[in-house]
Order: C-alpha cells, then sequence, then structure tokens
C-alpha cells in the first residue's frame, strides 16, 4: 500500500522519531509563556510596522506630493514593492500545490511556514495597490456592481482590472488552502490543553471541532488534491497577470512576450529566497533542524538555481531582442538601463540574479547553511533591483526628451517599504508563536516512509535481499 | 445529535495494525462504527469500505458555475449594458476575458468546495467535538463499535480487538 521510495534516499526527517516526539517538538513552540526574545523582535517589527502606517497616513494626508514621482516617472518604488511582495509569495503555494501534485514529500517540512509567508506577502502587496489606487477610500470602484453612474462599469479588457481579479482570488485560495490545512493540527494543540480551559477553547474553535474521522480525513484528502490542483496553474496565472500590466504597454523594455515565463521564474526566484531566509531562521530558534533538514535546504538551493538561471535567459534575451529589433528606442531603452544613470540598478541585478545563484552548482555551497542565508537575502535584494529596474528605467528616458528626468524616493516612499517589511515580520512572529508551524499531520504521515527509522530498515530489507538473492544463486549455480 | 450511544473503544498505536485490524474485522463480520487517526492513513476510507467523496464533481460545478458567471458578467455589461469604445477596440472581446473567467472559475471552485468540505463533514467554528481520547490527534488509533444494543458483542470485540494488537480496550458513552 505505501509507496516505494530508495532507501538511498536521504531521510526527510532526521533524529528517529516517533509519532508522539513530533507532536512535542512541533506543538512545544506553541505552548509556555512568552520569551524575551519573541517580545523584543515582535515589539520592533511592530514598532516599524506602525512607522509603515505612519507614512501611509502621511501620504493620504498630504496627497502623492510627499513621494518622488513625478509626470515621467509616474510608477516608481509603489509598484516595485508591489511586484517584489506578490513574487515572494509565489513560493508557498508553489511548494505546497505544485510539489504535491509532483509528489515531492520535503514539501511537507516547509510547506506550511511558505503558506503562511505567502498570505502574508500578498497582505503586503495589496497595501500597495491600494495605495496605488489614489483614493483608497473608494477602491470599490475596482469591482463591477450595478451604480448609479450609468451603471458604468469596469473595463473588463484592462490588466489592472484583470489583476485585481487574480490578486484576490490569489488571496483567498491561498488562505482557504492554509486555513484547512491548519484545522487537524489545530485539534492538536487543543488535544493537548486542559479540557475546558481558555487554551483549550481557543484552539478548539480554530479547529472547527475536528476530530479525525476517516470519512473526514476522506475527504480532507480529496480537499487537498483539488485545491493544489487548482492552485498550480493560478499560482503561475497571478504573476503571469502582474507581467501584462507591463507588456500590454507600448513602453520600450516593457512591451514584450517573454515578461509573462519571466516574472513567474523571478516569482518563484524570489519566493524560495525569503522562504530560505525565514526558515533558516526558524528551523535554529525553534530547534526544528530534524524537520528541515539540510535536504530541504539544498532542495530548495537547486530551485534557486534553476529559476535564477531562467531569469538570467531572461535577462540576455531581452538584449538580443532589443538588438535584433532593429528599433531604435528599444535598442536604447537597454543601453541605458545597462550604461544609463542608474547602470548600478541594472548591474546589481544582474550580479545578484544572474551570476549568484551559480554558486549553487557546487554541492558543498548548496549544503552550506551560512552561504544560503547570504545568497538568499543578495537574491531578495537582485529581485527587488530587478523590478526598480523594469520600471523606473523604462519609464525615466521618455519618449520627448524634454520630458526626461530622474527619480529619487522620499523618506515617505521608504517608510511604508520598511514598514511593509515590519507588517510581514509581526504577522510572520505571530504565526511562529502560536501555530504549528511545520505541518504536524503531514509530517506523520510520510515518517513511516521518509523517516530515518524507516529508511535504515528499508536498507536491512534491501540488504536481506541481497543476501537472500545471494543463497539462491549459491544454490542455483552451486557455486561454493 | 443528544442521543448519547455506548461504544467500544480500540486504541491502536501504529497505523498498519489498525489497517489490519479493520481488515479482519471486515472478514469476521464486525461492524466498525468509526475509525479515527491523527493523520491521513492511505487505503483505510477503502478498506473500511467507505463510499469514495463527491466533492471533487461538486469542485467542477462550482468551477462550472464561475466560468459562466464571469463570462456572462462581462458580456453583458461590457457588450449589452453599457458598450463602450476603448480605442475602436470591439466590446465583444473574448479573449481579454479569458483571465478574468479562468480567475472566476477557480475562485467559485475553491471557495465552494471549502464550504462544501466543512459542510459535509459538519465542522464550524465553535462546534464542540466529541473527543473519544486526545491522544487521537497525537499518536495513537482507534477503532469504535457500536455496543448500545447488545452487549453480548461486548466481549467478542473486546477479544478480537486484543488478538489484532490493540494496545488498550475501553467502553465509552458518545
Amino acid at each position: 500500500m505505501s509507496h516505494f521510495e530508495s532507501p538511498l534516499r536521504e531521510p526527510l526527517i532526521t533524529g528517529s522519531k516517533t509519532y508522539k516526539q513530533i507532536t512535542d517538538d512541533i506543538v512545544r513552540g506553541t505552548e509556555g509563556t512568552l520569551g524575551l526574545t519573541w517580545l523584543l523582535s515582535t515589539g520592533v517589527a511592530g514598532l516599524v510596522a506602525l512607522f509603515g502606517l505612519f507614512c501611509l497616513t502621511w501620504t493620504v494626508l498630504y496627497g502623492i506630493g510627499t513621494w518622488g514621482v513625478n509626470t515621467t516617472v509616474g510608477w516608481a518604488w509603489d509598484i516595485t514593492n508591489f511586484v517584489w511582495w506578490v513574487g515572494i509569495g509565489h513560493a508557498g503555494t508553489l511548494i505546497s500545490a505544485i510539489l504535491l501534485l509532483f509528489r515531492q514529500k520535503w514539501r511537507t517540512g516547509v510547506n506550511r511556514a511558505a503558506e503562511a509567508m505567502t498570505i502574508f506577502a500578498v497582505v503586503c502587496a495589496g497595501i500597495f495597490v491600494l495605495l496605488h489606487t489614489g483614493r483608497p477610500w473608494d477602491v470599490f470602484f475596482i469591482f463591477p456592481y450595478p451604480n448609479t453612474r450609468g451603471p458604468l462599469w469596469t473595463n473588463f479588457n484592462s490588466p489592472l482590472l484583470w489583476d485585481v481579479f487574480a490578486i484576490s482570488t490569489y488571496l483567498t485560495v491561498s488562505l482557504l488552502f492554509w486555513y484547512t490545512g491548519l484545522v487537524p493540527d489545530f485539534a492538536t494543540i487543543r488535544d493537548r490543553a486542559k479540557a475546558g480551559s481558555i487554551r483549550w477553547k481557543i484552539y478548539n474553535i480554530l479547529s472547527f471541532g475536528w476530530v479525525g474521522t476517516a470519512k473526514h480525513w476522506e475527504r480532507f484528502e480529496s480537499l487537498a488534491l483539488i485545491l493544489a490542483g487548482l492552485a498550480t496553474p493560478l499560482v503561475l496565472s497571478v504573476h503571469t497577470i502582474v507581467s501584462f500590466d507591463f507588456a500590454t504597454s507600448v513602453i520600450p523594455g516593457w512591451h514584450t512576450t517573454i515578461l509573462p515565463p519571466y516574472f513567474v521564474a523571478g516569482a518563484i526566484f524570489s519566493g524560495f529566497a525569503m522562504v530560505l531566509t525565514l526558515m533558516i531562521v526558524a528551523r535554529k530558534v525553534m530547534n526544528l533542524q530534524d524537520y528541515i533538514t539540510i535536504a530541504h535546504i539544498e532542495s530548495m538551493n537547486k530551485i534557486l538555481l534553476l529559476t535564477g538561471t531562467m531569469v538570467g535567459t531572461a535577462y540576455l534575451t531581452e538584449l538580443f531582442v532589443a538588438w535584433y529589433s532593429g528599433s531604435m528606442i528599444e535598442q536604447y531603452a537597454f543601453a541605458n538601463r545597462a550604461f544609463g544613470p542608474y547602470w548600478w540598478a541594472y548591474w546589481i541585478m544582474m550580479s545578484c540574479n544572474l551570476i549568484f545563484p551559480q554558486f549553487f552548482w557546487v554541492k558543498k555551497l548548496r549544503r552550506n547553511i551560512a552561504f544560503t542565508f547570504f545568497a538568499s537575502i543578495i537574491v531578495n535584494i537582485g529581485m527587488w533591483f530587478e523590478r526598480f529596474v523594469i520600471i523606473v528605467l523604462s519609464l525615466h528616458r521618455d519618449y520627448l526628451p524634454s520630458s526626461w528626468t530622474d527619480y529619487q524616493p522620499t523618506w515617505v516612499e521608504i517608510g511604508i517599504y520598511v514598514g511593509t517589511g515590519g507588517i510581514f515580520m509581526t504577522l510572520f512572529l505571530l504565526f511562529s508563536r502560536f501555530f504549528p508551524v511545520v505541518a504536524i499531520a503531514e509530517v506523520k504521515a510520510i515518517l513511516s516512509v521518509s523517516g530515518n527509522q524507516a529508511r535504515r530498515e528499508q536498507m536491512d530489507e534491501v540488504k536481506d535481499e541481497e543476501a537472500y538473492k545471494d543463497a539462491d544463486a549459491r544454490l542455483i549455480y552451486k557455486i561454493d | 445529535m443528544s442521543t448519547t450511544n455506548k461504544f467500544l473503544v480500540g486504541m491502536f498505536d501504529d497505523d498498519q495494525t489498525l489497517l489490519k485490524a479493520v481488515e479482519s474485522a471486515k472478514n469476521s463480520g464486525i461492524e466498525i462504527a468509526e475509525a479515527f487517526t491523527p493523520f491521513p492513513v492511505h487505503g483505510l476510507e477503502h478498506k473500511m469500505g467507505l463510499r469514495p467523496t463527491k466533492l471533487h464533481t461538486a469542485g467542477f460545478v462550482f468551477g462550472a458555475t464561475g466560468l459562466v458567471t464571469a463570462f456572462s458578467l462581462m458580456a453583458f455589461a461590457n457588450a449589452v449594458n453599457y458598450p463602450t469604445n476603448y480605442g475602436g477596440k470591439p466590446t465583444f472581446a473574448l479573449p481579454a476575458w479569458i483571465p478574468i473567467m479562468f480567475e472566476l472559475t477557480v475562485l467559485f471552485s475553491a471557495v465552494g468546495m471549502v464550504i462544501s468540505f466543512y459542510y459535509l463533514c459538519n465542522l464550524y467554528p465553535g462546534k464542540q467535538p466529541k473527543i473519544i481520547d486526545p491522544r487521537l490527534t497525537d499518536n495513537m488509533f482507534a477503532l469504535t463499535f457500536d455496543i448500545s444494543g447488545d452487549n453480548e458483542q461486548t466481549s467478542k470485540i473486546t477479544e478480537f480487538l486484543n488478538n489484532e494488537g490493540a494496545v488498550e480496550v475501553f467502553e465509552k458513552d458518545i
């Protein structure tokens, strides 16, 4: 019944765990009194988030003039940050959906935290689009509803409206997927608490009264599989549609058909980098080294190498197509990126995204935690600059040289960006303290085939079989 | 369900033992009321003879509803109710509607299926669960047998459970 896995494969759970130990290891993080480190880091993150909210309020009170944008560079830090956050929000669903369909069992160690990260990143991205509409209090205008203005409907041919549907669908589906996966684990936490205590009651509400009958698990598995099937094209569609915001325009540097696959690869690239940054810290702080192993980190580094190289190929293809197009304006746009006033941004992007991940061809570096942590931060910097390059560097040299201008962010824009980082970290810290960070039930389900103990048993079995075959051969061929 | 029934509970500490017990119960004609596991045990629902879920059919129906909704809304709004000339482009612009048609298909299907899931399982925030043993979401597996009607069965099933490797057998009113 259970599926076969090569005994030579590295175990996904190290340290010979029992089911009980898995529960203990993961639920322990949510129990006991709040630690000082946690309180301090959450406090700092919360303050940063509050500063971001202050800058948001400042923008709304004093208007868009508090930003560095101008007539030529109309999109700048806000859209850069929006695309960056949405991109980061791609890894979670990729890990939990696509890797589920491909039966990559290593995803069970990291999927829960990665999905949480996805949701928080999309929330941060949402803040920028909300603000970008100019009048956040009228934001409901973007939804098609019968109104007294005609009714004047939204323009369904506009990629910006597609984006509204894509991002809100993505957020909703990710949230449902994540929460449904959490339900049985909340029940585990509930059942460890004293029956009737406040803790029991809170986790019972969160667990929806789950008890884990055979029928419920069957429906649960079926739901997870179909949601994964739905989320797979969804996750690819979201960044495709984000890229349409650019690709369907006529701005040199944006108007290219390579943008959708290039954006999707970039999104996965930056998302995995963020998962690595957070999980390398989380596994250490929360003692989860047996569940998020070096093998997990290596697998994710392989994906970084793959997607980084894809993104790099797209950069080079863009340059080639610009030259090959014969269009002077297109050629100028790319020459300006590499050698214009913002040349440094372009070369930061190139070196962080194309050159740096190539180190991961070396197995030693893929399995080196300190190097991986460093690389994951480099990649996130590089991916931020990619969006900055695409947006600001394409806009600041307009068709009319008289409109040419430069762009510099103000403290308000920087404050909002840093603030979303604070919001993200606050949410992630709250999640890591009160929610099961590793999918308990899923890890238990793979223990019997992919755990350390199971591997050893499988090895023994293989050895026995060899011995048996050996004995058989002796009998048949009368060796001896 | 306010009525309580008397159940015999057999606790197991391994999923493979549980699967074997389910199979033998079926062979010896003992009716299992319910099985509880801390994680999905593959093949359990099949061995228990449960009807496969039709949740995926519901998902398809919800998805189709989403597709039709998206298409008819956009066709009605942009081509019938208030046709607007956007740069001389056709008001019935099917290719441009594909992204939203896709998104709403996924949205309706996912939301509909999740709601159906909780509805079918009768799970909701604030539900008071009937917990047989708190270890069942941790490291133990259980089979329950309805013994409220018949006291003779109790000893027979107890013996059966002990033979099948149950680590604990007890009675519980649920």
